[in-house]
């Protein structure tokens, strides 16, 4: 706990106020949930004493309904709506018919932001997957394995935000003759190198190191999916294989990939999912500023920084059409995945 | 195992193994069959010896240190007084340690980042935020999942399989009628049918979307789990005249409380590290916005203070880290279960 007696006269009315501040937040929180769960209660205790051939009805309107009417406000109305306001103008008063999608299809910047996001989507997930294959065939043997997998896996628990921030503080630069701060500069003048660059500023080499910040977060998640899928291949399989002369390496390349080829490709499309949403990253690191820009990022600057409705909507309508395909054939995988096990 | 405590999806990709290997019982296992050098081994462990060797586990090592070194640092640079930082690289904390805890304290009360306040109130929100966040999309989808799979009617498969559909659905496609809603309520023509709710400077905005977005994900994962609990434990209980009401409370939540367990844990920390949500529906607004949102924001305007946003960096990160190191089985399957949502 913080110590109110280590602040002095002002500061301690400040701190004062912040707790009661908190106390009041956390004591409306503590309402919502009390009276969300209380209401709830007596709807069903209510309801629970109706008897006949209204008691199902009954029970399918009170549970489905307001899970019914959330999705439906939350996701099927703004769906369509967001389709409908893309056909519209900045202010979404005026049809402009397909303009906006056009705007997305010709205009340069735009052009630059699509290549960059393009490349996201091929070299994070690669990366990511393959280090993690690499890492779950390698520590499964080593003695204190948990150890290493929890390390590599943590930055998963961590946000978007905090990994970008760790990463900014890595790739900091100052200027030359000054003692460097960031863990890549001074890694490149203890090689030899006197003046680096400002890797932040750096086109197109930045693009690069703000993916890596995703495959740091993402090669834990592969690691691990893939150390189960690998445990989990019969035995009899591989000595099959072995008794037919595959060792090594082929061994690996002919029996254990093809084995876990659907885990592969899930965990590579979920990676993929993932780097098509996020903004988080250029958003913190960059604000998509010095040739970073990503369509996830592009749409909420167009939507709540430029205010520009139909922009905005029409790449989030492109954003919709890239990540569906990927997210249903991701949840076929899986569910044929699961029929086989 | 019939009640094997987690989610069906989860389960199927052997992830129950992969998360005991990455907690405690997994390095008994993984030291038993290290000390066991039997003459004939078996096949599966013959790929991994083409895979083992000193180079192997040197390779392993390199990687968990660089995976490791970053998140050091910025705990080393936190703890550092400013004028270290501002002169030297967070390395050299080794060689001269002058570490405290000042930078948490100013920057959590003191007015840091031209903040009144400093980033408690952030933080306190972050917990406001992500326990309803957490609390209200469990029970609502339990409840519906329940519906569609023991109460069925004419249509409930349909229902069901809409549900699971929207899962495609970005985030992205719902931000700008959702906060056109909340802002100006929703109008057919010119009938009025939500009024504009005032509701800037309240974490409702927040909380609705949250949990409409966990939604299709919840109903899916706990439909799975629900559906297959006992049948003759349902119609049992129906001989003895419970309603569905009583059914859902007694018997349905209690036996699926590890399912919950796992979507609650993954959905809180889904909640607390997004930043989506949170800056649309909150900005940068002291009153309701969570940390993820400040800092964003201060990482682009204000990163010449280091020993400030390291330690508000770290703040952010110690509930996560804590949560992923004490319930670590749990938060992979629920991880994994939903790691393409949003």
């Amino acid at each position: 706990m913080p110590t109110d007696s280590r602040l002095a006269g002002p500061a301690l009315h400040l701190a004062d106020s912040l707790w009661q501040d908190a106390a009041l937040k956390f004591g409306n929180t503590a309402g919502a949930v009390l009276g969300f769960l209380g209401v709830l209660l007596a709807v069903f205790f209510a309801a629970g004493r109706a008897t006949g051939r209204f008691s199902r009805p009954l029970a399918v309107v009170l549970m489905l309904g307001p899970a019914a009417v959330l999705l439906l406000t939350g996701l099927v109305v703004p769906l369509l709506r967001t389709v409908y306001l893309s056909f519209y103008d900045a202010d979404a008063a005026k049809f402009v018919g397909g303009k906006n999608y056009g705007w997305a299809a010709t205009s340069s910047p735009i052009h630059e932001v699509l290549l960059n996001t393009l490349l996201w989507l091929v070299i994070a997930p690669i990366a990511a997957t393959g280090l993690g294959l690499l890492l779950a065939l390698m520590v499964d043997r080593m003695r204190g394995q948990a150890v290493y997998k929890s390390l590599v896996f943590m930055p998963m628990a961590v946000s978007l935000v905090a990994a970008s921030i760790i990463f900014k503080l890595v790739y900091e630069s100052r200027g030359a003759g000054q003692n460097q701060v960031g863990l890549l500069s001074q890694l490149a003048v203890a090689l030899g190198w006197d003046d680096p660059p400002n890797w932040i500023l750096s086109q197109p080499l930045n693009n690069f190191l703000l993916m890596g910040v995703m495959v740091w977060v993402q090669t834990g998640f592969a690691m691990v999916v893939l150390s189960a899928a690998i445990k989990a291949i019969p035995d009899e399989i591989t000595e099959a294989a072995r008794l037919d002369g595959a060792t090594g390496v082929r061994l690996f390349l002919h029996v254990t990939v093809p084995m876990i080829r659907t885990t592969l490709v899930v965990v590579l499309t979920t990676i993929m999912i993932i780097t098509l949403k996020a903004f988080d990253i250029v958003r913190t690191m960059t604000g998509g500023n010095f040739g970073t820009q990503v369509l996830a990022n592009e749409m909420y600057s167009q939507s709540f920084e430029q205010y520009n409705t139909g922009r905005g909507s029409a790449l989030a309508v492109i954003l919709f059409l890239a990540v569906a395909p990927l997210v249903v054939y991701n949840i076929a995988l899986l569910r044929k995945e699961r029929a086989t096990r | 195992m019939s009640a094997e405590p987690t989610f069906d999806k989860a389960s199927g990709s052997g992830v129950g193994t992969g998360s005991g290997g990455a907690s405690g019982s997994g390095a008994g296992r993984a030291s038993g069959s290290g000390g066991a050098a039997r003459p004939d081994l078996p096949p599966a462990k013959a790929i991994r010896r083409a895979f083992s060797s000193p180079l192997a586990s040197a390779l392993v090592i390199a990687v968990t240190v660089l995976w490791t070194i970053p998140t050091v640092g910025l705990l080393v640079t936190s703890l550092r007084p400013k004028e270290d930082v501002v002169s030297s690289g967070w390395w050299e904390a080794f060689v001269h340690p002058d570490l405290g805890l000042e930078n948490y304290r100013s920057v959590l009360f003191d007015n840091s980042f031209g903040t009144s306040g400093g980033l408690m109130p952030y933080l306190v929100n972050s917990i406001a935020i992500a326990i309803p966040a957490t609390v209200f999309p469990l029970v609502l989808a339990a409840m519906a999942a329940y519906a569609l799979a023991w109460v069925r009617f004419k249509g409930s498969d349909a229902v069901f399989f809409l549900i699971f559909a929207l899962q495609v659905v970005p985030l992205q496609m719902s931000l700008v009628p959702l906060l056109r809603l909340f802002s100006g309520g929703a109008h057919l023509g010119s009938v009025t049918v939500i009024p504009a709710l005032n509701l800037k400077d309240t974490y409702l905005p927040v909380w609705l979307t949250h949990t409409m977005f966990a939604l299709p994900l919840a109903i899916f994962l706990l439909h799975n789990f629900i559906a297959q609990l006992p049948r003759d434990l349902m119609e049992a209980a129906v001989v003895d005249g419970a309603s569905h009401f009583k059914i859902f409370r007694s018997i349905v939540l209690p036996l699926s409380a590890p399912a919950l367990a796992s979507f609650a844990i993954f959905q809180f920390l889904w909640v607390w590290n997004d930043l989506l949500v949170a800056l649309t529906f909150a900005g940068g607004n002291p009153t309701v916005a969570p940390i993820t949102s400040r800092l964003a924001q201060l990482s682009g305007s204000d990163s010449s203070h280091w020993e400030l946003l390291s330690a508000g960096a770290f703040l952010s990160m110690i509930v996560p880290l804590a949560v992923f190191f004490a319930l670590q089985r749990y938060f992979v399957r629920g991880l994994l279960a939903g790691s393409v949502k949003g």
